[in-house]
């Protein structure tokens, strides 16, 4: 029987880690991720799992990729200034292609910032944070049934790609409370990462399948195979000769850039008809779509389009949209980060207004709806 | 030349190595070879993990599970490690700017939590790799390429600090002596069960601290290494002024009936499937 609860987003995220196979957590605590370590610290042991409080937040993910090479699903959790640190070992996680997950509970920044408030801070440190190149999957759940239900997909691209993927979401949809219907497991995917299937001897440890990916053995599987943060040749040890680098450094990009369609994903309300589209995603999109439901009734033809990846960005998407509608309306929780990638897709076909708000309030529908007025 | 049983334990494919000829760390990896052939671990078994720097390109170099980490954060990966599968023997090498100026903290914590990993803290006074800069270990007085004036920092007990912080194995050698080495290994390597032992082995870097200091040769350092041991014995004796500048060897703290983390977090999982 499904079941029904009353989680608050933290606890969806946790909840929904646990339900794609997550066994491990090694976190520290931070305002207003730390719900996430909480109940890990609760659920996992009743699983045999395994929960660690870290003694920083360089800690917290270094433990979580070390779990993860020893076999077992990971993840940590973190905000604002945490997720600044863990990024030189996140990208540890792009070039070793180690699977973990990392949720990202939104705060205000830069540095500490604001704790308790919400922001959209993260969308370009998401994707340019740590140094070098990699490609990026990134989840930016609206609700708290998306923060289950995305948070077992991040775990399912991750062992799928062998790379950390990140949960997005922000301080009010982390700490906000809302009913969800817990699927029954057995009725959503759970991918697990692809064991090597010829013998140690024949192991060669970053030789990729068709799929750009290589794959991936336990430590104590009986194969006997180096990590390193390095970059190396397919043998998995270190290298300075251009043509190795080369074919390294770009299959991490193209293994996720190749399915970057199966990937992206997006919502789209009100579409069929609009000359104004309202793109936003997280907090900020549960008060856009209150906005143009009663802008609709008014009979302004406004629609709303929600990116659910902000990385892969559904640019392709947008690209079209553009090239039917007159305005774009990019409302978002910093000093306009998101709204470049759109800048980038619509290159130029309508117009592009830019609405951000950094005070560490929320977007009130009727903020949302002026901005709509203004160009309708 | 390697022992001939140790050889299967080799990537000679990855080899020349990257330390200098002549260095210390090769007699500490050697040691290290000894100790877990000398013990019978399943190679498949073994977990070798590291940082960054000269010390920290050794499980490259051991056919074995091998992980080399980010600077400073080998303990903290070896932990995810050891609780993802505690069956998993852990040899975590780094060295002393690694381990106790960036990994510091992840120092003091792995041995607060007496997790069972065997630390080897290869301690040579500088960082080599990076060219010759100061580190938490570089003797008061001593030149680096940051300290061109000489270091005023006072300098870090490795084996007191470990104490300190929990371990319940700490122990100290030096590469002069390879036998006590294998000896104090063994033993921290056994004494993983029981939970997390330190050993600090005292190294040397000819090329950078020698070069600035007056024992640009190996065998400046071996000789200085002998002339300066102490075995703890002998230093029990001995009062603070005769021990200025010495090194003492031997175990520091060995408590048998200790409980390991990952054992103890069993205890977690027990009460929390109880409870639920």
């Amino acid at each position: 029987m499904a079941q029904n609860e009353f989680w608050q987003g933290n606890k969806a995220i946790a909840m929904g880690a646990i339900a794609a196979g997550c066994r491990f957590f090694g976190g520290y605590p931070i305002t207003p991720s730390t719900e996430v370590m909480e109940v890990m610290s609760e659920e996992l042991p009743k699983l045999g799992g395994k929960f660690v409080q870290m003694e920083d937040e360089i800690g917290g993910i270094a433990a979580t990729l070390g779990a993860s090479i020893a076999g077992k699903k990971a993840m940590t959790a973190s905000s604002g200034p945490g997720i600044s640190l863990k990024q030189e070992l996140l990208g540890y996680g792009y070039i070793a292609e180690i699977p973990m997950v990392l949720a990202d509970i939104q705060r205000g920044g830069p540095s500490t910032g604001l704790p308790t408030k919400v922001s959209q801070a993260d969308v370009m440190q998401a994707k340019w944070g740590t140094h070098g190149d990699h490609a990026t999957i990134a989840y930016a759940p609206c609700s708290i049934p998306e923060c289950y239900s995305l948070t077992i997909k991040a775990f399912n691209m991750a062992e799928r790609f062998r790379q950390p993927v990140l949960v997005m979401a922000d301080e009010v949809i982390g700490h906000m409370r809302e009913k969800i219907t817990i699927p029954e497991a057995g009725s959503f995917e759970v991918i697990d990462r692809k064991k090597p299937t010829v013998s140690p001897e024949e192991f060669v440890p970053y030789r990729a399948d068709a799929d750009d990916v290589p794959p991936m053995p336990a430590f104590g599987d009986g194969y006997r195979w180096h990590v390193t943060g390095l970059t190396t040749t397919e043998w998995g040890f270190p290298t300075n000769d251009a043509p190795d680098i080369d074919l390294k450094a770009n299959r991490i990009i193209r293994k996720v850039e190749r399915f970057r369609d199966e990937i992206v994903e997006y919502r789209e309300d009100f579409m069929e008809d609009a000359e104004i589209v309202v793109i936003s995603y997280g907090s900020v999109s549960r008060s856009s779509l209150r906005a143009i439901r009663e802008l609709r009734e008014q009979g302004v033809k406004v629609g709303h389009f929600r990116p659910i990846t902000l990385w892969p960005f559904p640019d392709k998407e947008i690209a079209e949209i553009s090239k039917r509608v007159k305005h774009i309306i990019v409302p978002e929780l910093n000093a306009g980060q998101m709204v470049l990638e759109v800048e980038r897709a619509v290159k130029g076909n309508c117009e592009v207004h830019r609405k951000n708000l950094i005070n560490g309030e929320l977007y009130k529908p009727a903020e949302i709806m002026s901005f709509i007025k203004e160009v309708a | 030349m390697p022992r001939e049983d140790v050889k299967k334990l080799l990537r000679t494919k990855f080899m020349p190595h990257i330390w200098c000829p002549g260095c210390g760390h090769g007699i500490i990896m050697h040691s290290i070879l000894r100790a877990i052939s000398d013990l019978n671990i399943p190679q498949d078994k073994v977990c070798i993990s590291s940082g960054i720097g000269c010390s920290s390109r050794m499980p490259g170099y051991i056919d074995a599970c091998t992980l080399h980490t980010a600077h400073g954060r080998s303990l903290a990966f070896a932990t995810g490690v050891k609780l993802a599968n505690p069956e998993l023997t852990i040899v975590n090498v780094m060295g002393d700017g690694d381990g106790t100026a960036i990994g510091g903290n992840h120092f003091i914590h792995a041995c607060r939590r007496n997790i069972g990993i065997t630390a080897v803290l290869m301690n040579n006074n500088i960082y080599g790799m990076t060219g010759g800069q100061a580190s938490p270990t570089t003797p008061e007085g001593a030149f680096a390429a940051t300290a061109p004036y000489g270091s005023i920092d006072p300098t870090f007990d490795i084996c007191k600090l470990a104490a300190g912080a929990g371990a319940t194995f700490v122990a100290r050698a030096t590469v002069a002596n390879p036998i006590m080495c294998e000896q104090i290994l063994k033993k921290a390597i056994e004494h993983q069960k029981k939970g997390f032992a330190l050993v600090e082995i005292i190294s040397f870097c000819h090329t950078q601290f020698g070069r600035k200091n007056k024992r640009s040769r190996p065998t400046d350092n071996i000789k200085f290494l002998k002339e300066h041991t102490v075995l703890k014995a002998q230093a029990d004796k001995m009062t603070p002024e005769e021990l200025e500048g010495k090194i003492v060897v031997g175990e520091f703290v060995n408590i048998e009936n200790a409980r390991e983390y990952t054992d103890r977090y069993n205890d977690v999982i027990e009460r929390a499937q109880a409870q639920a």
